[in-house]
Parts: C-alpha cells; sequence; structure tokens
C-alpha cells in the first residue's frame, strides 16, 4: 500500500505532467479560461487515463509488440468516446464549453505516454495508481492555472468575488494569457523544486 | 469573398497555435531553430491537407451513411495514424530527398493536436470538400506562419542571458503569450472581406 | 497480430454502440430542455407545448426563422424566436429573443457564440440589464423601428469594446422582430409594413398589428419609425 501511495504522489509533484513533464499543453493552455472549466477537463482526462492504464496493463501480454501503438490508441480512443458521450449526455453545459477538447485527449501525448512507459511494464494494481496520480497532478495544474487566470482577469476564483471586476486584467482570459500565467507558474515551480534539492 | 475570409480567419485571426491552442507540443519542441521550425511546417502542411480530404471523405461517405458519427474520434485518429505512416513509406520510395528533410517529423505529427483538432473542425463547420481542404491549407500555413516566426526569436533568445528558472519552456511560453498578443491585433481584419 | 487487433478494434466497436445507445436518450433530451428552458426564459408563462407547434417563418430572400409560439389556454400570449447574425466578431451568433403580443421583447437568451470571452459574451447579460435601461431591451416595443447602437444613431448603448457584437446581436433581435411580424400577421390578418432600418440585411415583413384597441397608434409609430 505504502508502494502504491509512492506511485500516486510521484505523479502528483515529481513528475507533474504539466509543471515537471511538459506534456499535454494543448488542453492546459485552451481550457484554463476558468477554474472550473481546468479542474473539469483534468478530471475528464483523469477518467480516461486510469481507464486506459487498468486496460493496456491487463491487455499487455495479448497485445503483440509490433501494433501496440495502435492497439493504445484504440483503447485509449474508446474511453475517450465513452466519457465525450457521457458528458454531452449529463453535463451538456459543460460539454460546450470544452468543446472540441474533449475528443482530443486522445492525442494528449500524457495519455499515451503513461500507457507505453508505465501500464505496459507494470500490473493492474499499480497501473491504475499511476494513472490517478498523473490524472491528479494533471488536474491539480489545470486547476491551478485555471483560478490564477481567473483571478487576475476578471476578480474571481470559482466565480466566487475576490476583488472587483473592473481591476482584473481581460488579457489573462484571453489566449496571451495562458501562454504567459502558464510560463511563470512552470517558472514558479522550478524554482521552488531547485530550492528543494539544494537545501 | 467567402474563401478569402477563411483564409485571413484561419492563418491571422484564428491562428492555429496562438490562438487555438492546437499543435502546441510541436510548436515548442520543434521550434529551436529556423531549419528544422521550417521543415516541420511543410510537413505538417501535407500531412493535414491530405488528412483532411480523407477524414472528410471517411466522415460523409462512410459515418453519416450509417450513423456511426460517434466512432469519429476513434476512427480519425487510426486513419491519421495509418496515413502518416503510409506518407512515410511512400515518401522514402518516391522522393528521398524530400523525405530526407521531413522524414524525422512525420512520426511526430501523429500525436498533433491540430491535424485531428482540424479534421473533427471542419465537419463542425459544415464546410464542403472545397472549403474544408482551403481551411486546412490555410491553417497549417497559420502554424507554419507561427511556428517559423517563433523559432527566429528563440534563436536570439538562446544568446540571452536569463534568469535559471526561466530557462527553456517558461521563457518560450511567455514570449509565445508576446506573439499571441500581436496576433489579437489581427481580430476583426476579416470584416473587412464581408 | 492482425487477430488480436481486429479482435481489439470489435470489442471496442460493440462496447460503443452499446454506450451511444445508453446515451442516445439522455443527449437528445438534455438538448430539448436545453431548448425548452431558453423558451421559457424569454416568453410570458405559457401552458402549451412550444417545441411541438414550432413553425418556420422566411425572413428575407433566404433566410427563415424557426418561430416557437407561447399560448395560454386558447389564449396566444408570446412568441419565441431562435434568430441569428452572421456578423459576429468571430462568426455565427443564435440567439432566442421572446416577444410579447404587443411587440415588446419580453427577453432574450444566447445560445451559441464564439465572441472574445469577456467581451463580445458580455451580451449574455449587458442587453438586459434592467437597472441601465440605456442598454437594456427589455421591454422595448420594436414596432416603433428596429433597434440600433447608439454609435449608429440608435439608442442602445453597446457593449464597451464590442461594438461589432452588438450591432451583430441587435441585428438579429431585428431579424427576429420581421419573423414575428409575419407571424402575428398570419393569425390577426391585419396588415401594416414594417420597414427595417437596418440596411436592408432584415427585409420588409408584413404586418405588426393583432390587438385592435392598439393598432392605430402602433401603425402610426410603425410607419416612421426610422430613424
Amino acid at each position: 500500500m505504502n508502494n502504491h501511495l509512492k506511485v500516486l504522489l510521484n505523479g502528483i509533484i515529481k513528475e507533474n505532467p504539466i509543471f515537471v513533464l511538459l506534456l499535454g499543453m494543448c488542453p492546459t493552455l485552451a481550457t484554463t479560461s476558468s477554474a472550473i472549466n481546468g479542474m473539469s477537463m483534468g478530471l475528464a482526462t483523469l477518467f480516461v487515463l486510469t481507464c486506459s492504464n487498468a486496460v493496456i496493463s491487463m491487455l499487455k501480454n495479448l497485445i503483440p509488440d509490433m501494433v501496440r501503438i495502435p492497439a493504445y490508441i484504440v483503447v485509449i480512443a474508446t474511453f475517450v468516446t465513452i466519457i465525450e458521450m457521457m458528458m454531452k449526455a449529463y453535463v451538456p453545459a459543460l460539454a460546450d464549453s470544452l468543446g472540441i477538447f474533449i475528443p482530443l485527449i486522445v492525442v494528449n501525448c500524457v495519455v499515451l505516454g503513461r500507457a507505453e512507459s508505465f501500464a505496459s511494464r507494470n500490473g493492474v494494481a499499480p497501473s491504475i495508481f499511476d494513472g490517478l496520480g498523473i490524472g491528479l497532478g494533471f488536474t491539480f495544474a489545470l486547476t491551478l492555472l485555471g483560478a490564477v487566470r481567473e483571478l487576475l482577469g476578471t476578480g474571481k476564483i470559482f466565480s466566487l468575488n475576490i476583488y472587483p471586476e473592473q481591476f482584473g486584467s481581460l488579457i489573462f482570459v484571453l489566449a496571451p494569457g495562458a501562454f504567459i500565467a502558464l510560463g511563470y507558474l512552470i517558472a514558479l515551480f522550478n524554482k521552488l523544486q531547485k530550492k528543494e534539492s539544494t537545501n | 469573398m467567402e474563401i478569402i475570409g477563411i483564409i485571413i480567419v484561419a492563418i491571422f485571426v484564428n491562428n492555429v497555435v496562438l490562438a487555438q491552442f492546437l499543435g502546441i507540443c510541436p510548436f515548442l519542441g520543434v521550434s529551436k531553430k529556423v531549419d528544422t521550425a521550417i521543415g516541420m511546417g511543410l510537413a505538417v502542411t501535407f500531412v493535414m491537407t491530405i488528412a483532411t480530404i480523407v477524414t472528410f471523405l471517411l466522415q460523409r461517405g462512410v459515418l453519416e451513411t450509417f450513423g456511426l458519427e460517434y466512432l469519429q474520434t476513434i476512427t480519425f485518429i487510426l486513419v491519421i495514424a495509418a496515413l502518416v505512416q503510409m506518407v512515410e513509406i511512400i515518401l522514402k520510395k518516391i522522393s528521398p530527398s524530400l523525405y530526407q528533410a521531413l522524414g524525422v517529423f512525420l512520426p511526430l505529427i501523429t500525436t498533433n493536436c491540430a491535424i485531428l483538432g482540424v479534421a473533427i473542425l471542419v465537419t463542425q463547420k459544415d464546410y464542403n470538400l472545397l472549403e474544408s481542404v482551403i481551411y486546412a491549407i490555410a491553417t497549417s500555413i497559420g502554424f507554419a506562419l507561427a511556428l517559423i516566426i517563433f523559432s527566429g526569436i528563440r534563436e536570439q533568445l538562446a544568446l540571452t542571458k536569463v534568469p535559471k528558472a526561466m530557462k527553456g519552456i517558461p521563457l518560450a511560453l511567455i514570449t509565445a503569450g508576446i506573439m499571441a498578443m500581436a496576433f489579437m491585433g489581427f481580430s476583426g481584419i476579416d470584416q473587412v472581406f464581408k | 497480430m492482425f487477430l488480436s487487433l481486429s479482435l481489439i478494434c470489435l470489442t471496442v466497436a460493440v462496447l460503443l454502440a452499446q454506450v451511444n445507445k445508453m446515451t442516445a436518450k439522455p443527449i437528445a433530451e438534455a438538448k430539448a430542455m436545453k431548448l425548452q428552458n431558453a423558451i421559457g426564459e424569454v416568453v410570458p408563462e405559457f401552458d402549451n407545448n412550444p417545441t411541438a407547434e414550432a413553425f418556420t417563418m422566411p425572413v428575407g430572400q433566404a433566410d427563415s426563422l424557426l418561430v416557437y409560439p407561447a399560448k395560454k389556454g386558447d389564449q396566444m400570449v408570446g412568441y419565441a424566436l431562435n434568430s441569428f447574425s452572421n456578423n459576429g466578431f468571430n462568426g455565427n451568433i443564435q440567439i432566442m429573443v421572446g416577444f410579447d403580443m404587443e411587440h415588446k421583447i419580453v427577453n432574450y437568451s444566447v445560445l451559441q457564440h464564439a465572441e472574445t470571452p469577456g467581451l463580445g459574451s458580455k451580451m449574455s447579460d449587458w442587453f438586459r440589464d434592467a437597472a441601465k435601461p440605456s442598454q437594456s431591451i427589455i421591454g422595448r416595443d420594436l414596432s416603433k423601428g428596429a433597434l440600433r447602437v447608439s454609435k449608429d444613431g440608435g439608442d442602445v448603448d453597446a457593449i464597451t469594446g464590442s461594438t461589432i457584437t452588438s450591432r451583430a446581436f441587435l441585428e438579429a433581435v431585428n431579424r427576429a422582430y420581421a419573423a414575428y411580424s409575419g407571424s402575428t400577421d398570419t393569425t390577426s390578418g391585419a396588415t401594416a409594413s414594417y420597414e427595417d432600418t437596418q440596411s436592408g440585411k432584415v427585409t420588409d415583413g408584413p404586418g405588426v398589428e393583432n390587438d385592435n384597441h392598439k393598432q392605430d397608434t402602433i401603425s402610426e409609430e410603425g410607419g416612421d419609425g426610422n430613424e
């Protein structure tokens, strides 16, 4: 159990997909105009990642090495389609605001990357925990970025007023703000990590 | 007139990288040198145009006729992956020089979300085949343009001294943000063509 | 090798078909619900099923709008119209506008748009701020002339920094009104000319009256409503 916890924490902090591995930038930048959008995108990816990791680790001995990448893509695309249909059915407003980036989870390098580098080499249980850990790390990063952009842009976090809206600078909600906010967040993460390693 | 509108919007106003956030990975990954940026830009143009034609025909010819729209994501990504492989093999046989120029970039393109993104977007926008092809070409030109300008800036940035924590991706992202701001200046330009 | 790959694909296809079957109904319901809510938001209280009684109303040369009539008992209480504009800052804007039987706007709801977040996207609330009558379009009587932003000589304040979006929005509202006049005309039989002030984008629609005691004033004002 202790081991599983380690795998889980590894994904959230040490191998955070956004701040450390720098993977899956497209949905990170595109869907974080507010904290709630970022969080939902993170959770959708978490679901796909955990399920595909579990299935791929189960099937790893059945899939010939030659066709493993197409097979992984098929598995991932299946779960993406499932979550897409579920979201359209039960949370249509959210599905609208995430739009094309739900089907694009398929080409999120985080998902295929974990399938190839972790799930295809480990058992089912660790793979699930790895999926959860990386997924939570991804969700954490997207929520944080979404919250920062929402706060700087509109003075709100999760639609809760922090300061009056007219003092916000709209640019952070728009495209350039996504790049700039993420750039500074990664720099901050670098700084904190370096400090930890020197101490 | 409408066609010109599509082209202008796809290249400048809704630039695929700087406004729609598609294809960020290659944008950050292969933009350290102008030469590689040009190669990547060409490879993306090539694959995106072919992929859009094939997926468009597939969508209209197979998925919609048989009511299988829910298989869109899965078929599109498989077709794109197969297509990239095929392009690689054919290019190797027919034009070794072109293969040498583009070859290294082709495997990277499968996971370029701009390709899948454009294939899905044209079905959502209800474009016809001609409009789809033009949209795909214009989008990839927009991608190449952003990539080449960006790599030019990064070549210069590599020579400057920056704080350690900012080195690499953080600085690249902030630069991209400033570029995105510049591209925002184009917004509304398509009103002229109406 | 191919066997296992095709086996995976087959399983996946069957699985997805199942999920599709399961979610098809909720997806359709969610869509219908969204429409229903949008209609409910923009017309006075009704007890019929507007979506079942919907009809299309031609407006201009090539376009036609979907009209959802709202009735209470046998009494017509208003119309909700699904209108649009292609002149938004980022293309198409879809709105639902509701009119009561006195040509007044009851409310509106933005169904779909691609305007800039924080600027053009403010139209969802901007034009119905009851505290600011110079920007609110609620309760405005369109038989007195089409709505225009103050910059174009009208009396509606545009969204700060988003004149193009505001123009497109009002164009959609005016288009809805043109179709509305057509709809009330077919039910009441009265005629009067509706002249559009919007550079010919919305063409003439017939008939604005249905309410006899108001007829005179309306046709007068409707006639010289051009600003």
